[in-house]
């Protein structure tokens, strides 16, 4: 409860301080921080539009943030997110262009399955490493990501026919069939890219914390990330624990892809770089403060900070890299938490020494009072 | 008679969290060059008030007095400034260091820009001779046993200039041996001068080592007075604030068929060194077999290696004709062992974890606690709060973090856990370290009781006080070997002494009936 408690103020700090110094930086280089953050502000709520927008953004990211506090749960640091969500880009994009008569009340939760399937397929072999020849997972993940990134362009640029092809570097945009785009969503959002993703997001929220809170396998795969000893005592596998730990937060990447290629970009294209939804949701992730809810609100700021940072340069002159230097120091104050710690540590302490010198000096007094009285009855 | 000032003087302590008065008015004297004992059972406060007199807590109300003057602790290094030094129970040593290094760190003396050892090393080594703390100054930490790195902690504090000496129930981690070195290096430091703290609950230890004692019992001071001429009975009964009985009353039980038959097993240990050879051992229903020896003679290792935690390298564990060697720990538990582990923080609980959580840690899978792998939270409970009534576990509800508990209502969680379970054999390794009599005393009588409803108990223990308070036969180990299997009515102290240092039965009662004629 107060643990809870406390990891909020912390991500409330955070933020306030990481706008703070964005701020000290645009008065430092002669730009106005009102009408910057104004800028921001109605970049990303000036319109239903933008507000779509934000909405996608916060899809993939709520769905990587969750897939790490998962794997952090088991006591993993998986790193391998981006990697894991291009699986199932590439796997849902590919799979559902080469079914273009597929019904789509087959296709759609097919295609989620195989996506979110090829992401713990990535998730579980690191884990598997791990648990079997004790592997550092960081740094097998991060070998994935690149391995994953060139594996996706190779199969883009030479395997996919070019039937499914726009050209060398693209694929066909997805039919109808497979597309997680609403009509009435996008006409609400001025045609914006939102889609039934963030549905599928705010739902796996749900049964995300379900399992890992009110099932016997979150119960394992919480033991063993607080104490591999005693619950090896109480008998749960830890090598089990790992493999489906890292497998459901793989399969949380790996649909988070599945819903960039199906209901954002609705194609695949060549990634000069590992897809940033990895990274930046371990920043959600952190920032949530390993509670899922707490993912949810640090997806919608992270969110509104991306997105509003896009309209700055035009209405403000303020240049968009700005909101990156925000999102770094709320990630920095994040994880120096400890400082923030201390700060309302030090706070509270010398409220509670103001009161128990009063106090104590109300104590001393009658005491002596007492001890005087005393003295003079011997 | 008039009274010196005291060195320490503590007026009125009170430390409130939240509600809860962890100290409720202590009072506290302490002369120089005394040995004052403080005594209280787990979560009596001794703790909190040794921290407020480091600094590392504020009092909500009181006074300290150091040589008569009112001072302010409020931080460490105050504490260190006013010539506070303390021994911690769990040493604060790096491995890697030496002793001297060790003791110097955080005061290093420089020469330019290399670190002064040298002139370090001759203080240390003069300090260790004036106090009889015999240390190699440049011996590395890894490389001297645990009583001798207690005497760097020691040291440290002494060489930084302390006058008053806290130590936080020093003889834990002690062999009896070191136990008697480190009362003599007691008595030597109060002899130069020096005022001592001593903080335990094991009575015989403050009879020998302490002037004086102050009893405290549920945050408050009870009573302060000279230990000359005390009993222990007396002190128990203070401290925990009823009558104690130290022998548990045990009947005669038939023992029924063999629960548990270890047949030549090896272990190997962590290392891959072997720490258990040739071992054999048949425990019965309605009998309880008590272990005993020197710590790290394999116990651990043949305790792990019946539960499933370490592999058996070769021979068989049997339970009730069954065959469990190298199972893995659930099917060991299922076919019903109780383990209660000897290192209870790093294996028998998850301290994270909810008081509740923690007692539903071997069932949690099971029916009625999850169904279809979905937890019951509403039956987890129920049985939580059936256990915690049941065995008397203490603490601010079921969904407290077990981290939060006393060590001995901690353990006393595990062993409702354990017993619940209808076991046919329970294994307790050290099922009282670190508890006070009061616990001691409850725990005993719950393992008995498993024996005498026709259980089998195996019991592993460093103490011989209760492995001859709770066994009907007693294994001694030494080496990773049996040396003897005696029955407790026919043994003592002596006896087991002798065997635990790898003399043979026929020797040992050889030598004592030599002692006895002489």
């Amino acid at each position: 409860m107060t643990a809870q408690k406390n990891s909020l103020s912390v991500a409330l700090f955070s933020v306030l301080f990481g706008l703070i110094i964005g701020a000290i930086i645009m008065l430092v280089f002669g730009y106005n921080p009102f009408s910057g953050y104004t800028a921001l502000l109605s970049s990303a709520f000036g319109s239903m539009q933008d507000i779509g927008s934000v909405l996608t953004q916060m899809t993939p990211l709520i769905l990587t943030a969750l897939g790490f506090t998962v794997a952090q749960t088991a006591g993993f640091f998986n790193i391998g997110l981006s990697g894991q969500a291009l699986a199932g880009w590439v796997g849902a994009v590919w799979y559902s262009l080469s079914f273009p008569d597929m019904p789509a009340y087959f296709m759609i939760p097919s295609a989620l399955i195989l996506g979110a399937g090829l992401g713990a397929l990535a998730g579980a072999i690191p884990g598997w490493l791990r648990a079997q020849f004790g592997a550092s997972e960081v740094i097998v993940t991060i070998m994935m990501n690149y391995i994953l990134l060139f594996l996706g362009n190779d199969i883009l640029q030479n395997t996919m026919s070019k039937n499914i092809k726009e050209s060398a570097e693209t694929t066909k945009q997805v039919g109808a069939n497979a597309s997680l785009q609403i009509k009435w969503l996008t006409d609400l959002t001025q045609g914006s890219s939102i889609s039934a993703g963030i549905f599928i997001s705010l739902i796996m929220i749900v049964v995300v914390w379900f399992i890992m809170k009110k099932t016997t396998l979150g119960f394992e795969i919480r033991a063993v990330g607080l104490n591999p000893d005693s619950a090896r005592y109480a008998g749960i596998s830890a090598k089990r624990s790992a493999i489906v730990a890292m497998a459901i937060s793989g399969g949380l990447a790996g649909l988070a892809g599945t819903i960039e290629g199906l209901g954002n970009y609705l194609n695949f294209f060549t990634q000069n770089g590992s897809p940033a939804i990895g990274f930046d949701g371990m920043a959600v992730a952190l920032l949530g403060g390993g509670s899922y809810l707490g993912v949810l609100g640090a997806a919608a700021i992270l969110s509104v900070l991306k997105i509003g940072g896009l309209g700055m340069p035009m209405s403000s002159g303020v240049p968009f890299e700005l909101v990156d230097i925000v999102t770094a120091s709320i990630i920095f104050f994040v994880g120096a938490s400890y400082l923030i710690k201390l700060m309302q540590a030090r706070i509270k302490a010398m409220d509670e020494k103001a009161a128990s010198t009063a106090e104590a000096k109300k104590i001393a007094k009658t005491k002596s009072v007492q001890d005087n009285s005393k003295k003079g009855g011997e | 008679m008039t009274e010196s000032t005291p060195v320490i003087e503590m007026r009125h302590i009170v430390k409130k969290f939240g509600d809860f008065a962890a100290n409720d008015d202590i009072n506290l004297q302490v002369q120089q060059g005394e040995i004052h004992a403080l005594l209280g059972e787990n979560g009596a406060g001794k703790s909190t008030l040794m921290n407020i007199l480091t600094g590392l807590l504020q009092p909500t109300s009181g006074q300290i007095l150091i040589n008569g003057k009112s001072v302010a602790v409020d931080s460490p290094s105050k504490s260190d400034a006013l010539g506070i030094g303390m021994v911690h129970q769990h040493f604060m040593l790096i491995d890697a260091f030496t002793v001297t290094e060790n003791i110097i760190l955080g005061s290093e003396v420089t020469k330019g820009l290399s670190l002064d050892t040298k002139t370090a090393a001759k203080k240390i080594k003069q300090l260790s001779e004036q106090y009889g703390l015999q240390v190699d100054p440049y011996a590395k930490i890894t490389d001297i046993s645990v009583g001798q790195q207690q005497r760097v902690e020691i040291l440290k504090t002494l060489y930084r200039g302390a006058d008053i000496l806290i130590f936080d129930e020093p003889t834990a981690v002690l062999t009896p041996q070191e136990i008697g070195e480190l009362i003599t290096i007691l008595h030597n430091l109060a002899k130069e001068g020096k005022s001592i703290i001593l903080i335990t609950h094991k009575l015989d230890e403050i009879r020998a080592a302490a002037d004086t004692v102050t009893v405290i019992r549920s945050g408050k001071s009870i009573e302060t007075f000279p230990v000359a001429g005390v009993s222990s009975q007396e002190l128990a009964d203070l401290m925990v604030g009823r009558e104690v009985s130290f022998k548990t009353v045990k009947q005669d039980v038939e023992t029924g068929d063999t629960v548990l038959r270890i047949d030549n097993i090896e272990v190997q240990n962590s290392r891959e060194v072997t720490a258990v050879k040739d071992f054999s051992l048949q425990v019965k229903a309605g009998e309880i077999v008590g272990i005993a020896g020197i710590d790290g003679n394999g116990q651990t290792e043949l305790i792990q290696a019946i539960t499933g935690l370490t592999k058996v390298q070769s021979g068989a564990v049997i339970l009730q004709g069954k065959d469990i060697t190298n199972k893995k720990p659930r099917q060991i538990t299922e076919a019903g062992v109780g383990h209660i582990p000897e290192d209870r923080l790093r294996f028998g609980m998850e301290v994270d974890m909810t008081l509740s959580e923690n007692l539903a840690l071997q069932t949690y899978y099971k029916s009625p606690l999850s169904k279809g792998g979905v937890l019951q939270p509403t039956e987890i409970d129920q049985v939580a709060n059936k256990l915690v009534k049941e065995f008397d576990v203490r603490s601010a509800g079921i969904q407290v973090t077990a981290g939060s508990m006393s060590g001995g209502n901690q353990q006393k969680a595990v062993i409702a856990r354990e017993l619940n379970r209808d076991n046919e054999l329970i294994i307790a390794a050290q099922p009282t370290r670190g508890l006070d009599v009061g616990a001691v005393e409850y725990i005993h009588q719950r393992l008995i009781a498993q024996r005498d409803a026709g259980k089998a108990v195996l019991v592993v223990s460093f103490e011989l006080d209760e492995i001859l308070n709770l066994s009907d036969r007693i294994a001694v180990m030494n080496a990773g070997k049996i040396v003897g299997i005696v029955n407790a009515k026919d043994t003592n102290k002596q006896e087991l002494g002798l065997l635990m240092t790898g003399m043979s039965l026929a020797d040992a009662r050889a030598a004592l009936k030599k002692e006895v004629d002489a």
